[in-house]
């Protein structure tokens, strides 16, 4: 196998408009940041039934994603599929760029962002949101670590090392992010154990899509050839992520359709819900799951690039649509408090035995987009700065018949 | 199901619980007063001193008593702590959005049909999902049982009132004016019930809503510290029937209900 040539991106005017879209979608974020901090959260659609909405379906899809993107690395380094390493450097550098984006979200939502200090110096260990900041600050400085044990020459025997641990750790850091909705017990919408490897599956197949989206526009803006050697393992290993993560949800709605308690939140989430089943069936099965799928397996699409984009695109889309439903679904089902019983009135803020509703506003979810645009930013800068890309992606360059 | 059995799956009161039956069994007759003198405290604590854990304090609630379309101990709670209408404070927010220390529930028993009205409010738990999950501690209890919000560590993440099963935090969302001192209440923060710990501080033994309720003439709120054998709230609830709600999640809650 030849030896990989990586390269910084040009900066060309393209790349500066690019830079320019970006910082301007951070912008006007930061605006409705100020608008949220400055008024209070009554000007978001948050109340005190659904006290996660638009920014925490933003930020979980994105450290989610972000520790997916790792993915490819870790296929080159932790699996020596030679194949995937030259696209290492970028799969790692897009892990931390996500995670950071997903991270600014969180943190713009809270309530007060400024004690940001308070959450960084005082830990309750009991709890695994801290533990969750713990391992996201792990997470950015091993995958730097591991960054630059490949991009410097004299570092580059520890990269499988530091490869390892990296793998470890995402899996850690995914199994947490999930357990934050698997230990409220409270709350039937989130109450089980499948929670965490589900999102450790849908983490594959997010950032992965995430992944692919990036090369193959990076690739293409950049006029450096892309063959279809490496984008066919990449589209295979994304159908079977999706169809991993079709298993978990599967599953998760079977057994919860054999505890008989479980049964309310079931059916408000695939039949009742009004938006939740359309999310549930319509954005997340057939768009984001099914018609994916369809995409990358039938011959007559397969191979074709338009069709792979449009797949990617698909699945984030089903990602978002089965956030919501598990975030606000979870929430807008109404605890119940006493068995037995049925709430026949109570004062304000309490609608007994009907659902809460939550309609998401603007500024909420130009949040998001700004933590999209801090991931996507950092991602271009860096690949402009430092030699992330591969000069070439060819067929021939990557030599399909290396082993792996 | 008797509180004074859910109490035994409790390690805090275990010790506590299992002293007085054993020491009753041996002074078979005995009143229990003998008991009350070794763990007799002062009700008025002052403030160089610390929160001991001698004292749980509790509350029990007659649903029997609690009148339908009553809301006394609401507006009670809101004059005390500065919130709800009255306080020109949250304006803006919506009726899902504005605080809600303690609310009015209606009930209807599903099988007989038999119809209840209690407040709900912060059940201050033994073992409260709040302050398991808050990041940074803000969420807290206090020796005595009274669970607390630090406002001044408090980073708005709302992971609380996520886990709390009772919907018994609120969360701040827009700014607050002439916040009472007791009650510093402050945008961006979360709050719930604080059982009046000021006024339990300051000996006053009782709180706001219970205050309201009786001066309404309904005297359906008992407030007192569960482990004094000898106090009104630890008598009653060893000799009725009382429910925790969702006592299944095992969190041994402070506050106690009757009749439903
Ligand atoms: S909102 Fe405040 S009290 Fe609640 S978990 Fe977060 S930091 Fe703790």
């Amino acid at each position: 196998m030849k030896k990989t040539l990586f390269t910084q991106i040009e900066g060309g005017k393209g790349f500066y408009a690019l830079l320019a879209t970006l910082a301007a979608v951070i912008l006007i974020g930061m605006f409705a940041v100020y608008q949220m901090e400055h008024n209070g959260h009554w000007i978001t659609g948050m109340n005190n039934q659904i006290v996660w909405g638009m920014p925490h379906i933003f930020a979980i899809f994105l450290i989610v994603a972000a520790s997916g993107a790792l993915n490819v690395a870790s296929i080159g380094s932790v699996f020596s599929k030679k194949i995937y390493k030259p696209l290492a450097p970028l799969s790692a550098l897009l892990a931390i760029a996500l995670l950071i984006g997903g991270l600014a979200i969180l943190v713009l939502d809270l309530g007060r962002p400024d004690r940001l200090i308070i959450a960084m110096t005082y830990y309750n260990f009991k709890s695994i949101f801290a533990w969750n900041i713990i391992l996201y600050n792990g997470f950015i400085a091993l995958v730097a670590v591991y960054l630059w044990t490949m991009m410097e020459k004299r570092m580059n025997r520890y990269t499988t090392i530091a490869g390892y641990a990296a793998f470890i750790w995402r899996l850690i850091l995914t199994t947490g992010t999930g357990s934050i909705f698997g230990f409220l017990v409270a709350r039937e919408g989130y109450d089980a154990a499948i929670m965490a490897p589900m999102f450790i599956l849908m983490s594959f197949s997010f950032g992965l899509a995430f992944f692919m989206l990036v090369l193959m526009k990076t690739y293409k803006w950049t006029g450096r050839p892309l063959g279809d050697v490496i984008l066919r393992r990449l589209k295979n290993l994304l159908a079977i992520f999706v169809a991993g993560v079709l298993y978990f949800v599967v599953t998760m709605y079977i057994t919860n359709l054999y505890a008989t308690e479980h049964h309310g939140v079931v059916s408000f989430i695939l039949r009742d819900g009004g938006i939740y089943p359309i999310l549930m069936w319509g954005g997340y099965l057939l768009l984001g799951t099914l018609i994916p799928l369809a995409l990358l397996f039938h011959p007559a699409t397969a191979m074709c690039r338009k069709a792979m984009t449009a797949a990617s695109w698909l699945v984030i889309l089903g990602g978002f649509s089965l956030l919501y439903v598990i975030i606000i679904g979870g929430q807008a089902y109404p605890l119940n408090l006493f068995p037995g019983y049925e709430v026949i009135s109570s004062f304000e803020g309490d609608v007994g035995s009907g659902f809460y509703a939550y309609t998401p506003t603007l500024n909420e979810i130009l949040l998001g987009f700004a933590g999209i645009a801090i991931a996507l930013a950092m991602t271009a800068v860096a690949v402009n700065a430092l030699r992330f890309l591969p000069e070439s992606l060819a067929d021939e360059e990557v030599d399909p018949h290396a082993k792996g | 199901m008797s509180d004074a059995s859910l109490n035994n799956t409790s390690k805090t009161d275990l010790g506590r619980r299992e002293f007085i039956g054993n020491g009753a069994k041996l002074a078979a007759g005995v009143s229990l007063a003998p008991g009350v003198m070794l763990y007799g405290v002062a009700h008025a604590r002052p403030a160089d001193q610390a929160v001991t854990d001698d004292v749980r304090w509790g509350m029990l609630i007659d649903t029997n008593k609690c009148a339908k379309g009553c809301d006394a101990c609401v507006t009670g709670c809101q004059q005390e702590n500065g919130w709800g209408p009255q306080s020109g404070n949250e304006t803006k927010s919506n009726e899902y959005q504005a605080a809600q220390w303690i609310r009015k529930v209606d009930l209807r028993n599903t099988s007989t049909g038999s119809v209840h009205s209690l407040p709900m409010l912060c059940q201050h738990c033994e073992h409260p999902p709040c302050v398991d999950v808050c990041p940074t501690g803000a969420s807290m209890k206090r020796a005595d049982g009274i669970v607390l919000v630090d406002k001044h560590i408090c980073i708005g993440c709302r992971y609380c009132m996520m886990a709390c099963p009772y919907k018994a935090r609120s969360f701040i969302h827009e700014p607050i004016v002439n916040p009472r001192t007791h009650a510093p209440r402050g945008m961006g923060t979360v709050e719930s019930c604080t059982l009046c710990v000021h006024k339990l501080d300051a000996g006053e033994g009782t709180t706001a809503c219970a205050e309201a309720c009786n001066s309404a003439g309904h005297q359906a709120i008992l407030v007192g510290d569960l482990k004094d054998p000898n106090s009104e709230i630890a008598k009653k609830v060893a000799s009725v029937a009382t429910t925790q709600v969702r006592a299944d999640l095992g969190l041994n809650t402070g506050v106690r209900y009757r009749g439903i």
